[in-house]
Formats: C-alpha cells, sequence, structure tokens
C-alpha cells in the first residue's frame, strides 16, 4: 500500500501508544481534539524569541542580569514569560568562561524559552561527544574556545533547565533592546555558537 | 524531606552503584568525585516517581562540579575545563 509521499509504513509501539492515549482521552471527554490541536500548534510556534528576549534584558540591565543569574525562573517572571514546571539556571560567558548544554540522558531544554529543540540536540552524537571532548564538538560547529578559556558543559540531569547567557559583543553598545534580541541565536543561547556583529 | 547534608565547596564523591531503573545518574559520573556547586532544592525521587509512587521522601538535588581530566583519563581539551551535573543526595557520599 502507498501513501501519497512515501511508502506506508505501520506505527510504531510509542505511536500507537500515543494515538491510543489520545483517542481515550477524548472519548472519555477529559480533552478534545481542537485543544490537542491548539497545543501542538502552541509548542510548534514556539521559537527562541522569548530566550533572545530575556538575554538583551539582560544585557541592558545589569541589575535584571544579576536576578537573572540569582534565581532564572523568577527573573523571567518578571518579564511575564511564565516558566511552569522548570526551575531555570543561567550561567553566564564570560572572557575567562564558555558555557554549553547539553542532556546526556535524554533530551531536556528551556522548550518555554528556546521553543522545540533542534534534531542534532537529541541525537546520540552530540549527547556523548559533547560532555567527553567538547572542545572538538564546538570547533564542528564552527567555534573555537581559546585554550585559556574554562570550558564548562553543564549536563542536565534532573529538574534544572540551563539557557547561556552569551557575552554581549562590541559594537552594540548603542543598540536597544530589539536589535540586539535579534543576533540572540538559538545555538548561541544552547552555548554551541556566539552572537557577532555583521 | 531529607535535609540537605552538603554545602557549596564541599567534596563529595558519586556512589559506583549499578541498579536497575529508571536513574538520573549518568554512568560515566559513577564513582568520580567533585566540588558541590550550589544546592538546587528538594524534588521528588525520580527513581520512585518512575514507579508511580509518591517521590517521597523528597531529595535534596545538587550541582555538582567535576574537573573533566579526572572523568575521561584521555581528555584533550584544557585542563582546567569541568562539566557540571545534577546529582540527587542519596547518590553522593563526603570524600
Amino acid at each position: 500500500m502507498k501513501e501519497e509521499a512515501g511508502s506506508y509504513r505501520p506505527l510504531s509501539y510509542f505511536q500507537l501508544m500515543e494515538v491510543s492515549l489520545r483517542e481515550l482521552l477524548v472519548e472519555k471527554g477529559i480533552v478534545s481534539e481542537a485543544e490537542v490541536q491548539a497545543t501542538v500548534e502552541d509548542m510548534r510556534s514556539r521559537g527562541p524569541e522569548r530566550g533572545a528576549r530575556v538575554v538583551a534584558h539582560a544585557w541592558s540591565d545589569a541589575a535584571f542580569k544579576a536576578r537573572l543569574l540569582a534565581d532564572g525562573t523568577r527573573a523571567c517572571e518578571e518579564l511575564g514569560l511564565d516558566v511552569p514546571a522548570l526551575r531555570l539556571v543561567v550561567v553566564e560567558n564570560t572572557p575567562a568562561v564558555h558555557n554549553v548544554i547539553v542532556c546526556t540522558l535524554c533530551s531536556c531544554y528551556p522548550r518555554m524559552l528556546l521553543g522545540i529543540p533542534p534534531d542534532w540536540y537529541k541525537s546520540r552524537n552530540y549527547r556523548s561527544r559533547v560532555v567527553r571532548e567538547p572542545r572538538t564538538v564546538l570547533a564542528e560547529f564552527g567555534l573555537q574556545v581559546p585554550a585559556g578559556v574554562e570550558l564548562r558543559v553543564h549536563d542536565s540531569t534532573a529538574d534544572m533547565r540551563y539557557m547561556v547567557l552569551p557575552m554581549r559583543p562590541a559594537g552594540t553598545e548603542r543598540w536597544g533592546e530589539q536589535q540586539l534580541a535579534s543576533i540572540v541565536t538559538r545555538d548561541c543561547m544552547i552555548g554551541v555558537a556566539v552572537p557577532g556583529v555583521r | 524531606m531529607s535535609a540537605a547534608r552538603f554545602r557549596p565547596g564541599e567534596r563529595v564523591r558519586v556512589l559506583r552503584r549499578y541498579p536497575l531503573g529508571h536513574i538520573r545518574t549518568p554512568y560515566y559520573i559513577r564513582g568520580h568525585t567533585g566540588v558541590i556547586e550550589r544546592v538546587c532544592g528538594e524534588f521528588g525521587n525520580p527513581e520512585e516517581l518512575a514507579q508511580m509512587r509518591s517521590g517521597e521522601p523528597k531529595q535534596p538535588l545538587y550541582r555538582v562540579r567535576f574537573l573533566q581530566r579526572e572523568v575521561w583519563p584521555d581528555y584533550r581539551g584544557a585542563p582546567q575545563d569541568v562539566v557540571e551535573v545534577e546529582i540527587f543526595q542519596h547518590w553522593l557520599e563526603k570524600s
């Protein structure tokens, strides 16, 4: 049997479980199809904009930055960003320290700030290697961390979620928060890239 | 709940145990010694939660900092490089 694109493949165990559970919840009136659809759409539409806004605000307001580093969750709430069921730890890049985030056990990721994680973040290749040979992996992303800089790998193994606060690049002194946010990419907040001014 | 037994700056060793089940202590860090970076708070024990039990007593959770060259004998990065891992108190002992 052929579908419109590609060949037919039976559902995997987990796909079947998902469909069964969803259909049961709808049948019993616990959620509606429309609610499921709306939640999926909401998750899909999330990108790293929220995280970039947090970074740009921290670059512009030293007192906010101090609060963000002390308690990431509470500082995000100040900006009206709800980070439910999540303890956010923000780690700061400095001239002496570069941070990079991974979840070696699965794919924990600050979704509410950065959206859906990229596929490579969930890959075995990244998860197993960035903890063991981080400088080699970062070089593959095009990022050379100088030998004198301390490289800190953060393995999110339990209840914390991590976001990197990159260094504000030179040449952005007169920029407003919106312009600053435009150079803060997802990869900068994972720690596999650093923001730059073209 | 269990009281936090370790403070930031203290040296701790991760237990070298291999129980079955849903364990949030990565294999690669078991048996290694590091320093408490911060106390994260108390959280339901994931090994219990995964069995559909209450997760009580809650366990203090720590971020522990390890030197990469001590974790990986063949580590080729810089000597000051570190890895930080979240570890529950019942997986730690004083070093």
